[in-house]
C-alpha cells in the first residue's frame, strides 16, 4: 500500500446551472500513475482541473466538496492558488508552448517563482528539466529557437519539461497524447514510466489501451459520476459495475 | 432647372415601365407564345432606355455648358486677342454680375453690354435646348425600346447585365477617389517643386510662406522662395504633438484593453466598452474647442503656478487632448488582439502558478505584440492626420522646438491656414499646401499599410 | 532550509502585491478614460445650456409719438412700415426707461444695453400686430450680449472698469431695471432659427443646421446607393482577380486616409477642375460622400458575408439567376446591417470639419440657405468659427452648438443600435 497523495471528498462541480460532477470521492497514490477514463463530456477533465484549481479561471464554475493534497485542503481560503499550482503541474490536451524560445519556455516557471537565483542555476534547471522530459538531446543545439517551431510530440515534451521545471509533486495530464501521432504517443508513455519514480501523475485519457499501459489505478467516469475506481488490472479484467464493463468492451463511448 | 428636368425624366421612366410591362403582356396574350422573360423585366428594360441615356446626356450638357457659354459670350474679347486667361475669367464674372443687375464696375463698355445681351440670350436658349434634347432623346428611346420588345428579346439578361455594370462602376468609385487624390495632390505638388527645390522643402528649417507674394504673375522673387518653404519645423511639430498624444493614449489604452479582456466581468465590459468608444465618436472639432478653451488655459495656469513659461497654445495641451481622443482606437483594437491570444496559452501560464499580471506581461503581451504594435501604428497615423484639434489648440507659427510647453504647429494646421478662405491660385504658397498634403498622404498610407500587414500576419498566426 | 521557505513566502507576497498594483493600474486607466467622457460632457453642458434662453428687457413704446392715430397702422402695407423712419423714435422709447438722464454719453450707454437691432425688433412687432396697436405697447427687446452674460452670471462684475466690456453706469442701469422687474428670460428661439451674425446675441445656428442637413442629404443620396452597389458587387459578383484585390486594398486604405486629404481632393478636383460652386452643401456633401463610402462598403460587405451560403443556394436551387438570388434573398437580409453602417457613416460625416474648411464652407453666412447650392456653414464648422471669436457670448453659443451636434449624433447612433437590435437575424 502506497501512501495517499490526493484525496477528493464528495466533490460537486457546477457550470452555472449545470452540474458537471456528482459526489466524486477518490484518492490517488503517491508516485503512481492514476488514469481517468470515460466517454467525452463525462467530467474527467473537469475533475482533473479541480486538482490545481484551473477551474477558477472560469467565472461561472463553482466547486463544492473537499480536495486534500498531503492532508491540506486546497480550497481553503488561505491557500494561495499560485503556490498550489507550483506544486501541481499540468500538461494540456493540445501542446501549448509559449511563443518564446525553448529555453524561455522552460525557464518561465523558475523565473516567476524565483526558484533560480543565478543564471547558472536557471540554466541547470532548464537542462535537467529538458533531460527529464527526454527532449534535451533533440534540442540542445537550438535552445534559443522558438518553441512553437518544434514538432507536435516535441512541443508536448517541452510542455512536460516546463511543468517539471518548478519541481512539482504532482503532474496532471489532460489527454496529453490526443493531438499526437502514435510514435510521439509512445515516447510520451515511455516518459511517464520514467517520471513516476519522482512524481505523482494523474492522466486523463480517452484511450483505454493507454490507461492500461501506463497506470496502476484507473477511475471510470460516466455522466459526471465516478462509476468505479480500482487497480487497473481489476478495472480491465473484472470490473464490478456493468457500465464499466460495457465501456471497456466498446458497447458505448 | 435641373431638378424639374430630373423629375420629368423619372416620371417618364415610371410611365415607360408600365408601358413596357403592358406591351409584354399584350404580346404574350396575342401571340400565344412565351416571352423569354417575365413581363416586368420588359418594363425595366424600357424604363432603363428612358432614363439612363437621358441622364448621361444631361450630365454631359451641364458639365460642358458653362465652358461653351463662356467661349460664346467672350468671343468678341477673345477675338481682340489682348486679354490673358485670368483677365478673361474675371471679365466673365463681371459680365455675369452685370446680367444679374449687380454693378461692381462702372466701365460699362459697349463690348460688355453686348456680351451681357449675349449671355442672357444664350442662357435662355441653352435651357430650352437642354429640355428639348434630353426629353426628346428619352421619348425616342422609349419608342425604340417598346418596338424592340418581341419574343426573342431576353430583357432579363439585359437588365441583369446593366445592373452588374452599374454595380461594378460603383465599386470603381473607390479607385477613382484614390486616383483623384493622387492626381490632385501630385499635380500641384509637382508645380510647387518646379519652383521650390524638393530638398529645400524636405530639409529646410524655416517655414514662412506668408512672405511669398505673387506680385505679378511670373515675377517671383526667387530669394523669397529660397528660405520660406522648409517643412522641417512642421514635421517636428507634428511629431512632437503625436508623441505627446501617444504618451497619453498608449498606457491608458493598453491598460484599459488589458482590463477589459482579462479582468473585467462581462457586466462591466458591456457598460464600459461602449462608453469609452463614445470618445471615438465625438467630432474632433469638439475636442479642439475643449482643448483650446479648457485644457490649454489649465495647462498654462498650472505651468505658471510651477514657475514655468507655458504658451497658451502649448503642444502639451493639444497633444494631451488628442491622446484622449485616440484612447479608444488603441483600447478596442488591442482588446481584440489580446482576446484572440489562444486560451491555451493563458491556461499554460496559470497552470505554472503564474499570477494574472505575470501571465499578461510575460505571455499574453509578447504573444499579442504584433497586433498591439499594429494598433499603435494606426493610432500614430490617426494622430498625424488629425486636423481640428491642432488647428484650434496648437500654434500657427512654425517654430522648431522640442519643448512641449511651447507652441508647435503641424502639417495639417498649415494646410488649413494656407487654404482657408480665399487663396491666390498658382502661387507657390497655395501649392505648398498640396505638397504638405501629399507628404501626409504618403506617410499615413505607409503607416496604415504596415499596420494592416502586421495585424493580418498576426491574426493568421493564431487561426 | 527555513530561510529558503521564508524567502519563498516573501517572494510570493511580493508577487501578489504587484498583482494587486497592476490591477489597480488597469482600473485606474479605465477610470481615466471614462472620466474624460464625463468631464467632456459636463464641461460642454455646463457652459452651453444657458444659450437656450436669452435676456430680454421690457420697454414701453409710445406709438402715439410716431403717428397721430395708431389705427392707421392697420392700413399700411409692410413696405410702408419698412419706409417709416423709426430710429430716433425707437431710441426715445428706450430713453423713456430713464427719463432723468440728460447727458448724451449716458444715453448712448443706455442704448448699448440693447442689441443693435432694437429698431428692427420694434418694426417687426409693428408689422405683425399692425391691426391692433395701442397707444403704448410693451415690447420685449433683446438685450445686448454683455447684458445677457451679466444677467446669466457668466461675466465677472468685479473686474476693473477698463477691463470690462460693460461699464459701471450700464451696470447701474441694469441693476435698476432688474429691481423694477423689467429684465426677464425667454426661450431663445432666434438662436435656433437665425443664421450667423457678428453680434453674439443675434447669432443663431439655424443656418448651419440647415447647411448640415443639406450636406447630409447629399451624402445620403450619393453614398448609400453607391456604397451598397459596390459592396454587392465586391461580395457577391466580383471574380477573384487582381482588379478586385486592388479595389479592396483601395477601400481599406481610403478608410484610413486623413479627412483633410479629402478636403484637398475637393479643392483640387471638384472645385478647381469641375468648377462646382464653392462653400456649398453640394460640394461638401460630395467630398464627405467619398470619405464615408469606405465605411458603408465595409459594413455592408460584412453583413452580406454574414448571410449563410445556404440562402443563396436555396434560391439558386429553385432556378433563380444569381442576380435574382442576391437581390431577392441576400440583400434584404443584409439590409439592416447596411443601414446601420450607413447611419454610422453619416454620423461621421455630420461631425466632420476639416475637409469643409478647405472647400470654403467657412464663409460667414447670415442667411439660412434655401437649397444645397447656397453658400452655407455646417454645425461643426459653426463650432470652429465661433470658437475663434473672443466674445463671451460665443463661448456659450459654441457649447450649445456642440450640444446640438452631439444630440444629433447620439440620435443617429441610437437609431443604428435600434435597427441592429430589431432586425438582427440569428442563424
Amino acid at each position: 500500500m502506497k501512501s495517499i497523495k490526493i484525496k477528493a471528498d464528495n466533490l460537486n462541480v457546477y457550470y452555472g446551472e449545470k452540474q458537471a460532477l456528482f459526489d466524486v470521492s477518490m484518492y490517488m497514490e503517491e508516485k503512481q500513475v492514476t488514469a481517468l477514463i470515460g466517454p467525452s463530456g463525462c467530467g474527467k477533465s473537469t475533475f482533473i482541473r479541480c486538482l490545481n484549481r484551473m477551474n477558477d479561471v472560469i467565472d461561472i464554475c463553482k466547486v463544492q466538496g473537499k480536495i486534500e493534497i498531503d492532508g491540506n485542503d486546497i480550497y481553503a481560503p488561505d491557500m494561495q492558488v499560485e503556490q498550489l499550482r507550483e506544486r501541481v503541474g499540468m500538461v494540456f490536451q493540445k501542446p501549448n508552448p509559449f511563443p518564446k524560445s525553448i529555453f524561455e519556455n522552460v525557464a518561465y516557471g523558475p523565473r516567476i517563482h524565483g526558484i533560480a537565483e543565478h543564471k547558472s542555476d536557471l540554466e541547470e534547471i532548464v537542462v535537467t528539466s529538458l533531460k527529464k522530459a527526454a527532449l534535451f538531446d533533440e534540442v540542445k543545439d537550438r535552445l534559443y529557437d522558438a518553441g512553437t517551431g518544434l514538432s507536435g510530440g516535441q512541443q508536448q515534451r517541452l510542455c512536460i519539461a516546463r511543468a517539471i521545471s518548478v519541481n512539482p509533486d504532482i503532474i496532471l495530464m489532460d489527454e496529453p497524447c490526443s493531438a499526437l501521432d502514435p510514435i510521439a504517443t509512445a515516447r510520451i508513455e515511455e516518459l511517464m514510466g520514467d517520471l513516476k519514480t519522482e512524481y505523482t501523475i494523474i492522466i486523463v485519457t480517452h484511450s483505454m489501451q493507454q490507461a492500461a499501459r501506463v497506470s496502476s489505478r484507473t477511475g471510470f467516469f460516466h455522466l459526471g459520476k465516478l462509476v468505479e475506481v480500482d487497480k487497473t488490472e481489476t478495472i480491465f479484467s473484472n470490473p464490478s459495475d456493468q457500465r464499466t464493463q460495457d465501456y471497456i468492451t466498446g458497447r458505448f463511448g | 432647372m435641373g431638378f424639374i428636368l430630373i423629375s420629368l425624366i423619372i416620371l417618364i421612366g415610371i410611365a415607360s415601365y408600365f408601358l413596357g410591362n403592358l406591351r409584354a403582356k399584350n404580346l404574350r396574350t396575342s401571340n400565344q407564345k412565351n416571352l423569354k422573360s417575365l413581363s416586368h423585366y420588359y418594363g425595366y428594360y424600357v424604363a432603363l432606355w428612358a432614363v439612363v441615356p437621358a441622364l448621361l446626356i444631361l450630365l454631359m450638357i451641364t458639365s460642358f455648358k458653362s465652358f461653351f457659354i463662356e467661349q460664346y459670350v467672350l468671343s468678341d474679347f477673345i477675338a481682340l486677342g489682348s486679354y490673358t486667361e485670368t483677365e478673361l475669367s474675371l471679365l466673365f464674372t463681371q459680365i455675369e454680375n452685370t446680367a444679374l443687375g449687380i454693378k461692381l464696375f462702372d466701365e460699362n463698355t459697349i463690348l460688355i453690354n453686348g456680351a451681357v445681351n449675349k449671355l442672357n440670350y444664350i442662357n435662355k436658349t441653352s435651357e430650352n435646348l437642354t429640355y428639348v434634347t434630353v426629353l426628346g432623346l428619352s421619348g425616342l428611346l422609349v419608342l425604340y425600346s417598346l418596338f424592340n420588345i418581341n419574343n426573342k428579346l431576353n430583357s432579363r439578361k439585359i437588365v441583369e447585365k446593366f445592373l452588374l455594370v452599374l454595380y461594378f462602376t460603383c465599386s470603381l468609385v473607390a479607385i477613382m477617389t484614390t486616383v483623384g487624390i493622387i492626381f490632385s495632390l501630385l499635380y500641384e505638388t509637382l508645380r510647387f517643386f518646379s519652383q521650390v527645390p524638393i530638398t529645400d522643402f524636405l530639409f529646410g528649417l524655416n517655414w514662412s510662406p506668408q512672405r511669398v507674394f505673387v506680385r505679378e504673375a511670373g515675377d517671383l522673387d526667387t530669394r523669397d522662395l529660397a528660405n520660406a518653404f522648409g517643412a522641417v519645423p512642421l514635421f517636428a511639430g507634428t511629431f512632437l504633438i503625436a508623441l505627446i498624444a501617444m504618451c497619453v493614449s498608449v498606457p491608458v489604452g493598453l491598460l484599459t484593453a488589458i482590463y477589459m479582456s482579462e479582468y473585467a466581468s462581462p457586466k462591466v465590459r458591456d457598460w464600459a466598452k461602449p462608453i469609452i468608444e463614445i470618445l471615438a465618436g465625438i467630432p474632433t472639432v469638439v475636442y479642439g474647442f475643449f482643448a483650446a478653451l479648457t485644457v490649454a488655459p489649465l495647462v498654462r495656469d498650472i505651468g505658471q503656478g510651477a514657475g514655468l513659461t507655458v504658451s497658451s497654445e502649448s503642444a502639451l495641451a493639444a497633444g494631451f487632448v488628442m491622446g484622449i481622443m485616440i484612447i479608444p482606437f488603441i483600447s478596442s483594437l488591442s482588446d481584440d488582439v489580446i482576446k484572440s491570444v489562444p486560451q491555451s496559452l493563458r491556461e499554460g501560464s496559470y497552470a505554472m502558478g503564474a499570477t494574472k499580471r505575470e501571465t499578461i506581461v510575460k505571455v499574453l503581451l509578447p504573444a499579442a505584440l504584433p497586433g498591439i504594435v499594429g494598433s499603435f501604428l494606426l493610432a500614430v497615423s490617426r494622430a498625424i492626420g488629425e486636423t481640428m484639434i491642432v488647428v484650434m489648440a496648437a500654434g500657427l507659427n512654425a517654430k522648431l522646438t522640442a519643448n512641449p510647453l511651447d507652441a508647435a504647429t503641424t502639417i495639417t494646421t498649415q494646410i488649413v491656414v494656407i487654404l482657408i478662405g480665399d487663396q491666390e491660385f498658382d502661387s507657390p504658397k497655395t501649392q505648398s499646401a498640396f505638397a504638405l498634403g501629399l507628404t501626409l498622404f504618403v506617410v499615413t498610407l505607409a503607416l496604415n499599410f504596415i499596420a494592416l500587414q502586421v495585424v493580418k500576419k498576426y491574426t493568421e498566426r493564431y487561426d | 532550509m527555513t530561510d529558503r521557505i521564508e524567502q519563498r513566502i516573501n517572494s510570493l507576497n511580493k508577487r501578489l502585491n504587484s498583482e494587486k498594483r497592476f490591477r489597480i493600474y488597469c482600473i485606474g486607466a479605465m477610470s481615466f478614460a471614462l472620466a474624460w467622457v464625463l468631464i467632456l460632457f459636463l464641461n460642454i453642458f455646463s457652459s452651453g445650456y444657458s444659450a437656450f434662453y436669452r435676456t430680454v428687457i421690457q420697454v414701453d413704446v409710445p406709438f402715439l409719438n410716431l403717428i397721430e392715430d395708431t389705427t392707421q397702422f392697420s392700413e399700411m402695407s409692410s413696405e410702408d412700415i419698412n419706409n417709416l423712419s423709426m430710429y430716433s423714435f425707437s431710441k426715445k422709447a428706450i430713453y423713456g426707461l430713464f427719463p432723468d438722464i440728460e447727458e448724451k454719453k449716458d444715453k448712448k450707454m443706455l442704448i448699448r444695453l440693447f442689441s443693435i437691432e432694437f429698431e428692427q425688433e420694434i418694426r417687426e412687432f409693428l408689422k405683425s400686430n399692425k391691426s391692433n396697436i395701442n397707444e403704448t405697447e410693451t415690447i420685449y427687446l433683446t438685450a445686448s450680449d454683455d447684458v445677457d452674460q451679466v444677467n446669466k452670471g457668466n461675466y465677472p462684475r468685479d473686474l476693473d472698469e477698463d477691463k470690462r466690456r460693460i461699464k459701471d453706469i450700464q451696470l447701474l442701469f441694469f441693476d435698476d431695471l432688474v429691481d423694477r422687474g423689467l429684465v426677464s428670460y425667454e426661450f431663445n428661439l432666434p438662436f435656433l432659427m437665425r443664421g450667423d451674425s457678428r453680434e453674439p446675441e443675434l447669432a443663431g445656428v439655424g443656418g448651419s443646421i440647415v447647411g448640415s442637413l443639406f450636406t447630409i442629404l447629399v451624402v445620403l443620396i450619393l453614398s448609400f446607393p453607391i456604397g451598397i452597389f459596390a459592396a454587392i458587387y465586391l461580395e457577391e459578383f466580383a471574380p477573384k482577380n487582381r482588379v478586385t484585390d486592388f479595389i479592396e486594398i483601395n477601400i481599406n486604405n481610403l478608410a484610413a486616409v486623413p479627412s483633410i486629404v479629402f478636403g484637398l481632393l475637393g479643392l483640387g478636383i471638384i472645385l478647381n477642375t469641375f468648377g462646382l460652386p464653392r462653400s456649398t452643401p453640394l460640394v461638401g456633401g460630395i467630398v464627405l460622400s467619398l470619405m464615408t463610402l469606405p465605411t458603408i462598403i465595409i459594413a455592408t460587405r460584412a453583413s452580406l458575408r454574414a448571410v449563410p451560403p445556404s440562402i443563396r443556394e436555396g434560391a439558386l436551387a429553385v432556378g433563380a439567376t444569381k442576380m435574382q438570388a442576391v437581390m431577392h434573398h441576400v440583400v434584404p437580409v443584409a439590409m439592416p446591417g447596411a443601414l446601420t453602417g450607413t447611419i454610422i457613416g453619416l454620423a461621421q460625416a455630420l461631425g466632420e470639419t476639416a475637409p469643409l474648411l478647405l472647400i470654403g464652407m467657412v464663409a460667414f453666412v447670415v442667411d439660412v440657405p434655401q437649397t444645397p447650392l447656397d453658400a452655407s456653414a455646417s454645425l461643426p464648422v459653426q463650432v470652429y468659427l465661433w470658437s475663434e471669436s473672443a466674445e463671451r457670448g460665443y463661448v456659450e453659443k459654441t457649447s450649445a452648438t456642440i450640444m446640438m451636434l452631439l444630440g444629433f449624433l447620439i440620435l443617429m447612433n441610437l437609431a443604428a443600435v435600434l435597427i441592429r437590435r430589431k432586425f438582427e437575424t440569428k442563424w
